[in-house]
């Protein structure tokens, strides 16, 4: 500011410039920032008003109806919420804590041993790191089916052992900030290989545990297509099984109103776990996903 | 700190530490095996084989050669590609380009934009979203009697209902601005990364010698971060091949009006439910074909360009 008397009409063009364009950007980051944010917003006034007010627009002002809207749908018998909850916290939990923890044993493997198979076997988890799993659902769904599997939770999170991606990360992880001067320092003090991953390196993975924690809790607990095959009883069913469940119902008979606090109980939890973690999350997606 | 004769020790024993990179590996490799490589194995294998349902009978398996792909061929799937490519092409193009313009934004040290951490948490944020339960919200959102409705009624802008999951363009807009709402902050972080990775002395250089934000932006930026585009473009594509959460929930599975958003995995879920276990098998075995492409040219690009990002990465973290 105090410069800007000493400068020639020149320089105050190009810094007017400057203001008008940077003007211009928050606007567009408004519009933008209004776009991601007005469905969320929406969602939770709509969970508050009765199936009436819903229809008749959208209102800016929370409702009466919140905690009404909860007790019918928590007591609608057609829609078993509270299992729903439960089973998906249950193998997105479950699937957060295989992920991490065996991808760093298999990232391990790959970064502080050297053995035959260690080219192919990096070779191999990066050829495998995109391609989707639907691509093998059938087989996968008659497999689980043929062992007594057909209709439990434990094929949504016992194949987390195995996330290509995860143990990218970690790889990658290692690779910056763990030294191999601190294994080779354990074997000297007598420590045996298992017991170094779990008290030494496990330690020092835990920011990267924490990023691929969420990732994988978040992955699994919106995962949709292969659950949809695969539950069949109303108590085993997931969260996304759900949602697919009301749309399908004939809506009109439906109280909007339990509709939204439905989508609502989906999608708020990870929000808040989101907003609380975001500084992490967001460092974290460029890790995973591109290297460097 | 170590003592001078603990160095080749530790060296002598390390021949024999390699049988713990097998034990690490073995949770991965029996778990690979079991729920990834038998099911792929087999759902191609199943492609191959008359293997369906008949009423209440199961007919099959009985080979049949190549008998699935040729009627495959013949049905409707072509569409269903097509309609699956439409819906993430309409979705992907507005996406790179508001991700390439916020990125170029984010870094520009003339711009100086404040909040960035603000920003960047908010436009992340619909990538976490359950898809299904954002189609869902949609739906309820935009259905005939939904609040936008209600609200365009009630500011006279509209004195019918719009029946947007009636209309084609309506349906494929919505998936397609969906999908754009929960890709682009993402795209937008990993482009910003790799703007920050260009070497800042190029931009010092360019800045002595009067080069313009935007030139600066064509002929620095874009070139140099060419490498990240092409995983954005590849990996997007392969999320694109899947694309199912969305257009299932909004349509119900149907893939309405008249199949125009049925994607390909919509196609592929009509047939595993009515246990054509035969098509089925096909169309996964064609999905896959495409997308070991896709990976293998993914995995050249890694290790192509394993050296030059590496350092890269160090410079970032010097």
């Amino acid at each position: 500011m105090s410069n800007n008397t000493e400068m020639p009409a020149e320089a105050v063009k190009s810094t007017h410039r400057l203001k008008m364009a940077r003007l211009g950007c928050y606007i567009v980051l408004a519009i933008l920032c209004f776009l991601c944010l007005f469905f969320f917003y929406m969602l939770i006034m709509n969970s508050s008003r009765s199936n009436f007010q819903i229809q008749g627009g959208f209102s800016f002002i929370f409702g009466h109806s919140f905690l009404i809207n909860f007790r019918d749908l928590i007591n609608d018998g057609s829609i078993p919420v509270v299992s729903g909850i439960i089973n998906s916290l249950i193998v997105s939990a479950m699937s957060a804590l295989l992920a991490v923890y065996f991808s760093s044993l298999t990232a391990f493997a790959i970064y502080a041993y050297d053995f035959r198979l260690k080219k192919f076997a990096f070779s191999l988890i990066l050829l495998i790191m995109v391609m989707p799993t639907q691509v093998s659902a059938l087989g996968f769904v008659q497999q689980m089916r043929a062992i007594g599997l057909g209709d439990s939770l434990i094929p949504l999170f016992l194949p987390a052992i195995a996330s290509p991606v995860v143990i990218f990360f970690m790889k990658q992880y290692m690779d910056s900030t763990l030294p191999i001067d601190i294994i080779e320092a354990a074997r000297i003090d007598g420590c045996n290989e298992f017991r170094t991953f779990n008290t030494i390196v496990m330690p020092i993975m835990k920011p990267a545990v924490a990023v691929q924690a969420i990732f994988s809790f978040v992955g699994a607990w919106n995962n949709f297509f292969v659950p949809a095959l695969l539950l069949d009883s109303a108590n085993k069913k997931t969260l996304p099984i759900l949602v697919m469940q009301l749309r399908s119902a004939d809506y009109l008979k439906f109280d909007m109103g339990k509709i939204y606090m439905f989508i609502m109980i989906a999608i708020i939890p990870i929000v808040i776990v989101y907003l609380l973690l975001s500084k992490y999350i967001v460092g974290g997606v460029t890790l995973g996903s591109v290297k460097g | 700190m170590k003592t001078p004769n603990a160095v080749p020790q530790a060296k002598k024993k390390r021949i024999s530490y390699a049988k713990w990179g097998y034990i690490f590996l073995l949770p991965f490799t029996i778990v690979f095996i079991f729920f990834q490589l038998v099911p792929l194995v087999s759902t191609i294998y199943y492609s191959f084989f008359k293997y369906y349902r008949s009423g209440l009978q199961i007919i099959g398996p009985i080979f049949n050669g190549f008998t699935n792909y040729v009627d495959l061929f013949k049905s409707d799937m072509f569409r269903y590609f097509g309609n699956t490519i439409l819906l993430w092409v309409i979705g992907f193009i507005p996406q790179i380009l508001i991700s390439l313009l916020l990125a170029a934004w984010f870094t520009n040290s003339r711009l100086n934009l404040h909040g960035l951490r603000f920003f960047k948490t908010v436009i992340y944020l619909p990538n976490l979203i359950m898809a299904s339960a954002f189609a869902m919200l949609f739906f309820a959102l935009f259905s005939d009697i939904g609040p936008v409705n209600g609200s365009l009624m009630n500011l006279g802008i509209t004195h019918s209902q719009i029946r947007f999951l009636a209309t084609v363009g309506g349906v494929r807009g919505l998936i397609a601005f969906m999908n754009f709402l929960m890709w682009f902050g993402n795209t937008t972080i990993l482009l910003m990364a790799a703007i920050l990775g260009i070497d800042p002395s190029l931009y010092e250089a360019a800045e002595i010698d009067g080069a313009s934000s935007n030139q600066m932006f064509w002929s620095i930026t874009i070139p140099l971060i060419k490498p990240i585009m092409a995983f954005v473009l590849i990996t997007s594509l392969i999320g694109g091949l899947q694309m199912y959460d969305v257009p299932q929930v909004l349509t119900n599975g149907t893939g309405a009006p008249d199949n125009t958003s049925m994607t390909v995995l919509m196609f592929l879920n009509n047939n595993m439910y009515s246990k054509n276990f035969g098509t089925a098998g096909a169309i996964s075995t064609v999905l896959f074909i495409i997308c070991a492409i896709l990976c293998l040219i993914i995995y050249r690009s890694m290790t192509k360009t394993d050296s030059m990002e590496e350092k890269a990465h160090k410079r970032r973290h010097a």
